[in-house]
């Protein structure tokens, strides 16, 4: 080993280690932003001992296309609004998968086309996995990216013959995989499987609902760990690995954690279901839920008379900007000696822990976040909860209806509380499109209208009742 | 690649992989968000991949530099865009004055 080899192999080490001590970190909330840091810092290792890699001397491509990167990455990362957090996210996973998309087959067609060789089995075998992970990664991610945003529609979209269409294109994939392996060289396998891998990315994720796509940007962060890892196995590099392995470590639990959260086996949620327009779903139509309006001043009188106040956090309070304005409402209740708390529900948001981001944002204590399991007993001891934008979270159909599709999911028993103020904008079903019969409970209220403006009212009214 | 090589590296895998569950069974879920967002900013690890893909035959403008500075491109975005949007929403979580 020369001198140079051995300096990067250390540094590889040495990054390797600041990811582990990174991710380490990030599970303090006191600790977290070193922890990013410190990983921050293994990736600049890992970049800066890559580049005294004899083989690299085309500095300037390398610089001009970092130059670039840089630049796009940090403006988008300065300019996007916490509520599109998630959104982001999966967008910049995209770009991940498409970035071992884009290696691997960079690999394949230096190494067979350009100069003729044939890789070894196993770097083969690799090549195409990573590329294949990528190439799904890729699109699979754009098409969250959409759905969230709202460029695509949230809906599920299902045809007849969804899964046999894609079992078939799965299948031609691996064929042409194995033909690629076998025949490096010729183009068509490699951009058939290419093909094939980006339209099933496409395929696999429009079936899924809006409402699980927190899972899907999960699993799809675990598989561009897995393409990355796939990825140091084609090049023998151990800090890809070892970054990769956590990566996919980590969305793997994350996915198993919201999958619990909802009662669904991550098949299910593969298969499409909560965000599908069920006909049969709940037998309650809307006409038959008679609802109860409460207006603002109204809502501040409760609230006066309240001792102990929970408050739902949903995605309706994110899209509304409303975070600031709660806890103003928070600070308010406070200083009249009411007991505030926020209930969160794991899939809250469009991504796990999502709420905690906002709320954190509008420096409510991070204390005062409460999870579903610690606080659902105390629903019935709990003079007011105020729902802000949530609605599966809270529908007691999942406890009660067993022809529900989202019955046997774990919600926020918010129903139990001696009142329930649901701040909604109008009666349409929530995100997974299913009605939600707590509406019609004797005791809840509804408060129609955008939940900033609504809740910024009852401050205000608040306010002078106490002046 | 030969057999012992990749015994090594699937001992690498194994290793971390277990390291990882370790590690990351003990985040809280409030920090579910950030986790997400900086591990995914640790797949762009692929950078690395990228720049070895770039290197060979500077100058010389062949197919597979053209996939690699692409990959290179998208790598940046991810690892420096990733990076950038964790600390900003772990900036929000730091101790509040009162």
């Amino acid at each position: 080993m020369t001198n140079r080899e051995l300096i990067i192999a250390l540094g590889y080490l040495l990054a390797s280690v600041l990811f582990i001590l990174g991710i380490k970190l990030l599970g303090k909330p006191s600790t977290a932003r070193r922890g990013n840091f410190y990983s921050a810092v293994g990736m600049l290792v890992a970049v800066g001992v890559t580049l005294m890699h004899q083989n690299i001397l085309s500095w300037t491509e390398i610089f001009a296309t970092v130059l670039v990167g840089t630049a796009i990455g940090w403006i988008a990362a300065k300019r996007v609004e916490m509520t599109q957090m998630p959104e982001m996210v999966a967008l910049f996973n995209g770009f991940g998968g498409a970035a071992s998309m884009f290696v691997a087959t960079s690999e394949q067609w230096h190494v067979a086309i350009e100069q003729g060789g044939k890789p070894e089995l196993i770097t083969a075998i690799t090549t195409v996995v990573s590329i294949i992970i990528g190439a799904i990664t890729l699109t699979g991610s754009l098409i969250a990216y959409g759905k969230l945003s709202g460029k695509v529609s949230g809906k599920a979209i299902v045809f007849s013959g969804q899964h046999l269409l894609n079992l078939v294109l799965a299948l031609a994939m691996v064929g042409a995989a194995v033909w690629s392996i076998q025949a490096p060289a010729h183009l068509l396998p490699l951009l058939l499987m290419l093909g094939i891998a980006l339209l099933l990315g496409v395929l696999t994720v429009i079936p899924i609902g809006g409402a699980d796509m927190p899972v899907v940007v999960s699993l799809l962060n675990s598989y561009s760990g897995i393409a990355a890892c796939a990825t140091g196995f084609v090049l023998n590099n151990q800090v890809l690995i070892i970054a990769g392995a956590l990566v996919g470590a980590s969305g793997l639990i994350l996915t198993q954690i919201m999958c619990k959260a909802m009662n669904r086996s991550l098949v299910s949620v593969l298969l499409g279901g909560f965000g599908q327009t069920s006909g049969s779903g709940s037998a309650v139509g809307s006409s038959e839920i008679v609802v109860k309006e409460v207006h603002p001043e109204e809502a501040a009188m409760l609230f006066d008379g309240a001792s102990s106040v929970i408050i739902v956090p949903g995605y309706g309070m994110a899209v509304a900007q409303a975070q600031h304005v709660v806890r103003e409402l928070m600070e308010l209740l406070e200083k009249r000696g009411i007991d505030v708390k926020f209930a969160i529900h794991p899939v809250a948001g469009r991504m796990p822990g999502h709420m905690n981001v906002l709320l954190a944002e509008a420096n409510v204590p991070y204390d005062k976040l409460v999870e579903m399991e610690q606080i659902n007993d105390e629903f019935a001891n709990t003079d007011v909860v105020l729902v802000i934008g949530a609605n599966d979270v809270v529908n007691p159909a999942a406890l009660k209806d067993p022809s529900s599709p989202i019955y046997g999911m774990p919600i926020l028993n918010a129903y139990q509380a001696k009142t329930v103020i649901i701040c909604k904008r109008s009666m349409n079903p929530g995100y997974a499109g299913i009605e939600n019969e707590l509406f019609g409970y004797p005791n809840a209220l509804m408060m129609f209208g955008d939940a900033k403006k609504t809740i910024t009212e009852v401050v205000n009214e608040l306010k002078e009742n106490a002046s | 690649m030969d057999t012992q090589t990749f015994i090594t590296l699937l001992y690498v895998l194994i290793l971390a992989t277990f390291v990882g569950f370790e590690l990351i069974t003990k985040v809280p879920p409030t920090l579910h968000t950030p986790l997400m967002s900086g591990s995914n900013a640790i797949s762009g690890i692929t950078i690395v991949g990228a720049i070895l893909a770039t290197g060979p035959e500077p100058g010389d403008f062949s197919i597979s530099k053209i996939l690699g500075i692409a990959a290179l491109l998208f790598a940046t975005i991810n690892v420096v865009g990733g990076y950038a949007v964790t600390d900003r929403m772990l900036q929000m979580f730091k101790k509040k004055k009162k």
